[in-house]
């Protein structure tokens, strides 16, 4: 278990590694980090000394390791465009984003899951391949698409719900958060549901097929012996041996809603750490971009070592087998 | 069955089970169909197309946002209507789908010359070699394609001068994608190739002295086509939504020379103003696009995987 994990962390460390030398290297070799500080006319004394102070004509070695030191306080420098630390930027941002991939994964959990038992109950009723098909067609759709459709029949043609940014919010001191207001939900619903729509039909088709396949098992069959209702054996005994795979796939999950909510903020306008991204590449505002590269990678990393973790955890035979 | 006399080539062709498989697939000879009449129609939309819409002197700004021909309002000539600038819809979308594919295609052929290159040396070598370029591949295949492409094209973007943008954009998109998804590449030709290597007639040709990198192209690479085959069609249905989606996200191809994604970035800023045909059609080109591609690969997974009938 401890060999596992070190070889995990070890991983973790390297993928780090490579991503922060990827963001240094951004920082050096993209533009002129001195005409970025200073604007076109400043005097050649100012440039030499800006040069110094940044510590520019050290070795190259130094300044990598500098940057590491500064990156682990989390300090990655002032935005080129708006002139203030980035670290601040993205943590303004954070609530957005991190509210709105939450209410996209309640939403895939509790639909995708209520739909997958239901097509694995009654796998032959026609709501059931209706399901089936649907998810289907939802699966080869770019989500772009959708939330463009969802925007023409709810917000241009049905005008019941706004098509985008983010409104309604309450500042909690360390937080804005949009969810205690009526306008924050009508605000995060459309971009959540074309956020949600991809991992739903994943969680669907997967509680669905074990579904199908735990209804085969022996135990279910004794069950049904023992003149159980059909109740207690679809959720007391059939739903909760389905949940260990869907446990570990909401780690991945999270990760893919993360990816996609760049697509989703820039549909909508939803003013999260993705859409800083995506302009600051528009104006090579290379201190966002290095930071977001070093926070995306961080977070992916984390999630994957908990999601190894957890699956040491919840299943025996994994950690009986190493 | 008996058969009198010998086979002619085109009964032969008939008899491969591939060719049997696909003559026995409606969905696939559908996907097929539609497959080829899009690539075909993009590819000749020059002799297709009824204008040209890079051809400033057949553009008229008189003529721009007019609806479908069917709609009132419309006029005949444009079949899908106009868009802001008056290009006609048909015509762009022709031009956009032609691009839309060249780029998914030469992504794919980036990917896959780089990832079956790494899995069959992967395969073949082993050892040290095998366990660091599979590590690198596991490693980027649990952080999805399209944030990487995303990430990946953005770095690229930065690295060019601001003058010459427009111009390389599209180098810079192929380039993302391609690096995306050659694990996936990778990970089958590695397969494919342990498989191989452990066969007789690697090991003859390695008794009679035959260098590691003939046998590993002359050899064993044509035998690991297969497999790679199927990941291409599907990692080109993949590759052309990555390519609208950087697109559309403003990332990718410029408005100059659009691109279907481009279009539907363009067209979605009239969406509010009720002009739905310049998103709605780009938009149902590359859905239906996409859709065939990916029917097309299935069927072909089915079809060339025998262990999965």
């Amino acid at each position: 278990m401890l060999f596992f994990i070190l070889k995990r962390l070890s991983q973790s460390i390297l993928v780090m590694a490579i991503v922060s030398a990827v963001s240094f290297s951004l920082f050096n070799f993209v533009g002129d980090p001195v005409n970025n500080m200073v604007g076109q006319d400043a005097t050649r004394e100012q440039r030499v000394e800006i040069r110094q102070q940044l510590g520019l004509d050290d070795p190259v070695l130094t300044q990598y390791t500098r940057f590491l030191g500064n990156m682990l306080q989390g300090d990655f420098g002032l935005s080129y465009r708006i002139k203030r630390p980035v670290d601040e930027l993205i943590f303004e941002r954070l609530p957005a984003t991190l509210e709105l991939v939450f209410v996209s994964a309640i939403i895939a959990l509790l639909v995708g899951i209520t739909m997958g038992v239901y097509t694995g109950i009654r796998r032959k009723s026609w709501a059931s391949r209706a399901i089936l098909s649907i998810s289907l067609v939802g699966v080869s759709l770019p989500t772009f698409i959708i939330g463009i459709a969802l925007i023409y029949i709810f917000a241009v043609h049905l005008r019941w719900l706004p098509s985008s940014g983010r409104s309604g919010t309450v500042d909690l001191g360390w937080w804005k958060t949009s969810l205690l207001t009526v306008d924050g939900w009508r605000a995060i619903i459309l971009p959540a549901i074309t956020l949600s729509l991809f991992q739903l039909t994943l969680i669907l088709r997967l509680v669905r097929a074990e579904m199908l396949e735990v209804m085969q098992t022996d135990f279910i069959k004794f069950a049904r012996a023992r003149g159980l209702s059909e109740r207690a054996i679809n959720f007391r005994h059939a739903l909760r041996n389905t949940l260990v795979p869907v446990i570990t796939i909401i780690g991945i999950n999270i990760g893919g809603l993360i990816a996609f909510s760049v697509i989703t903020e820039t549909v909508f306008q939803w003013p999260g750490t993705g859409l800083m991204f995506i302009q600051a590449v528009d104006f090579v505002d290379v201190p966002i971009m290095a930071a977001y590269l070093v926070f995306v990678a961080l977070l992916f990393v984390l999630i994957n070592l908990v999601v190894d973790i957890l699956y040491f955890v919840v299943d025996p035979r994994i950690r009986l087998g190493d | 069955m008996q058969q009198d006399h010998p086979m002619t080539r085109w009964e032969r062709f008939k008899d491969n089970d591939i060719v049997w498989s696909f003559l026995h697939s409606p969905g696939a000879i559908v996907a097929a169909a539609i497959t080829s009449i899009a690539i075909l129609a993009c590819l000749f939309a020059p002799l297709i197309a009824p204008f040209d819409p890079f051809d400033p002197s057949q553009i008229s700004l008189w003529d721009g946002k007019l609806p479908p021909a069917w709609i009132e309002g419309g006029q005949p000539q444009y079949l899908l209507g106009t868009d802001n600038q008056g290009r006609d819809m048909l015509s762009t979308i022709l031009y956009g789908g032609r691009l839309s594919i060249l780029v998914g295609l030469a992504a794919v052929c980036l990917g896959m010359v780089l990832g079956v290159t790494l899995g069959v040396i992967s395969g073949y070598v082993g050892g040290v070699t095998d366990a660091v370029i599979m590590r690198i591949a596991d490693v980027q295949l649990t952080i999805p394609g399209i944030l990487l492409a995303i990430l990946i094209n953005g770095i690229g973007r930065a690295f060019l001068p601001l003058e010459l943008r427009q111009e390389f954009a599209i180098y810079v998109v192929i380039f993302a994608i391609g690096l995306t998804d050659w694990p996936q590449f990778a990970r089958v030709a590695r397969g494919a190739t342990m498989v191989e290597a452990n066969k007789e007639y690697v090991q003859a040709a390695r008794i009679i002295g035959l260098p590691g990198w003939r046998i590993m192209l002359r050899h064993i690479l044509p035998n690991t086509l297969r497999p790679v085959l199927v990941i291409a069609t599907i990692g080109l249905a993949l590759a052309i939504i990555a390519e609208a989606t950087l697109s559309f996200l403003g990332q990718g191809i410029p408005p100059t020379t659009p691109s279907l994604g481009t279009l539907i970035r363009v067209g979605n800023e009239y969406l509010f103003s009720g002009l739905w045909w310049i998103t709605f059609f780009p938009a149902i080109a590359l859905v239906v696009l996409v859709f065939a591609v990916n029917l097309l690969g299935d069927w072909m997974r089915d079809a060339l995987n025998p262990k999965l009938r």
